[in-house]
């Protein structure tokens, strides 16, 4: 049972990542590689405050307005000095390990005995001792549906239309006399926020912030979008955030799996031999409908 | 009324491939014209719709809408009043958006695209309406994905999209070639049909040559950056496809093809 827990837990924190990478990869077509740098962006920022004494729920919306910032950063890159899309990730991913560390102050922020959104004082008020155990579950679940609520209902407005318009045929963006690269800093501002918000969610759920807890966030996203997207394609009635928070739970079950067999030093080969098996399964599917186009 | 005086544009300027293709070009298109363009390869009538839209820079020249000097309008500005039908089916709809969505998008052209509710409900039946005016029975199959329609139902969305709004201008760039002749058929009796009803001033390429005689009020031949014919009212009436043909190869036959 706590095996299970622990890795819904965890599956539902990187689901919210996925959810950004979901957008950048699935709806703009974008290869964001910010997000290496933004998730642990959020977890610096977040740590520093809660050192400070900031509230924990506080931290959580901060953390979503810096990760837009960053986002519209990597935007700027790409459209307004015209750099390639990966290179504007890169060039944003490697500026922000600099820029973690200045936040944080150091590589390694350890919050052991300060509030979080899941152990402070108003919780341990009004929570039941008898649940006390479920609360970081119940809290992600909470967060992670409401991300999910949030983004569905925006991608049903006017801009969420122009968003998804703008992965799919940036002409008729143009056609439709709006500015088609800033639709598209929009786009990366939101899933930057939604990066940075898990980065918050996920340093409060280790209590600690590393500078390096960002190095292959990219690639879970990736796996949890391309997972989720690809295994639950065929039932129709869930949308597709519901299917990438899927995913995200399938891969994080996958390692936990996996790493009951090998050692936590085997984590990133598991995740890449995983993100490798999901492409090629995934690819002869799309093969033949480009192939009905 | 749209103008373009004393255009010139290069290709790769500053390179040793440098072509120009435009030297002193001007054209003036009235209120209310349809203007057919024909021409060969690489006459430039691609050319000159996208220096009309701002697809493309050009070296120096004017560009005026009703007197007012538009060329330094980027593109996306410009199409407030220019709706744009490309030959290519697919780069008018969005292929991953159902029918009603794309629809609600053309519909708020020119509008705010904020965090009001994408899809306005009360429009869906004149959105149905729109769509039953095609005959394609595209009105019964709003919910399902663009992408999964044909290349000629699709061009017909693209039509209707570009026209929904109040527009001045209306591009056609070969918009039927890439359709079979039945579908051009029926493309082509929309186009008119809708051009007629909303009065649009139109400038359309193509390389159906009867289809350059029967529609439209005026007519151009273009060859390597030049107007080489010019004909509107009844002198156009009174021209045959022969007559037209006549020309194109006349014209061939200097350039050695």
């Amino acid at each position: 049972m706590d095996f299970i827990i622990s890795f819904l837990e965890q599956g539902l924190i990187y689901g919210v990542l996925a959810l950004g990478v979901y957008i950048t990869y699935k709806i703009l077509d974008f290869p964001d590689l910010s997000v290496d740098g933004t998730f642990p962006l959020g977890a610096s920022v977040t740590a520093t405050l809660i050192v400070k004494g900031v509230n924990p729920y506080l931290t959580l919306l901060i953390a979503f307005a810096v990760g837009i910032a960053a986002g519209i950063c990597t935007g700027l890159i790409h459209v307004k000095c015209q750099v390639r899309d990966l290179l504007a990730g890169i060039i944003m991913m490697t500026a922000l390990w600099t820029i973690n560390l200045r936040i944080a102050g150091t590589a390694n922020v350890p919050m052991l005995s300060q509030q979080t959104i899941f152990k402070n004082d108003l919780l341990g008020a009004i929570v039941p001792t008898g649940i006390s155990g479920y609360v970081k579950i119940l809290m992600i679940v909470v967060l992670a549906l409401i991300c999910k609520l949030l983004l569905d209902g925006y991608l049903k407005t006017k801009s969420g239309y122009l968003l998804r318009a703008v992965g799919d045929n940036d002409i008729l963006v143009t056609s439709l006399a709006k500015d088609q690269g800033n639709v598209k800093i929009l786009g990366l501002a939101i899933a930057n926020g939604l990066v940075a918000l898990a980065g918050s969610m996920f340093c409060q759920y280790q209590r600690v912030f590393d500078i390096s807890m960002g190095t292959g966030a990219v690639v879970i996203g990736l796996a949890s979008v391309i997972i989720g997207t690809s295994i639950l394609k065929k039932l129709t009635f869930f949308k597709p955030t519901t299917a990438v928070l899927f995913g995200a739970v399938i891969y994080m079950a996958c390692v936990a799996l996996a790493l009951k067999k090998c050692t936590p030093q085997d984590t990133k080969l598991i995740t890449a031999a995983l993100l490798l098996i999901v492409l090629v399964v995934s690819r002869g599917r799309r093969k033949k409908v480009k192939t009905n186009a | 009324m749209l103008e373009l005086k004393n255009i010139h544009k290069l290709y790769n300027p500053g390179t040793v491939n440098e072509i120009c293709l435009f030297e002193d070009f001007n054209l003036t298109v009235n209120k209310g014209e349809f203007v057919s363009v024909v021409g060969s390869n690489g006459s430039g009538k691609t050319s000159m719709l996208n220096i009309i839209c701002g697809s493309i820079p050009i070296e120096s020249g004017t560009i005026l809408v009703n007197d007012k000097n538009i060329t330094k309008e980027k593109e996306f500005k410009r199409n407030e009043r220019i709706g744009r039908v490309y030959q290519n089916p697919a780069m008018g709809t969005c292929p991953s958006m159902t029918i009603l969505e794309n629809m609600s998008l053309a519909d708020n052209k020119g509008k705010m695209y904020g965090l009001g509710r994408g899809t306005n409900k009360d429009r869906i039946n004149y959105y149905k309406e729109q769509l039953s005016l095609l005959g394609l029975g595209l009105e019964d199959k709003i919910n399902i994905m663009v992408g999964s329609l044909s290349g000629g139902q699709r061009q017909a969305m693209a039509l209707l999209m570009s026209t929904m709004t109040p527009i001045k201008f209306l591009i056609l760039d070969e918009h039927t070639a890439a359709l079979d002749p039945k579908t051009a058929e029926l493309i082509m009796e929309l186009t008119d049909r809708v051009i007629k009803e909303k009065d649009l001033t139109t400038i359309m390429v193509t390389h159906n040559l009867r289809y350059a005689i029967e529609y439209g009020n005026r007519l151009i031949m273009m060859h390597q950056g030049k107007c080489v014919m010019d004909k509107a009212g009844d002198e156009k009436q009174s021209m045959s496809t022969d007559d037209v043909l006549r020309l194109f190869n006349e014209i061939s036959i200097e350039c050695g093809n």
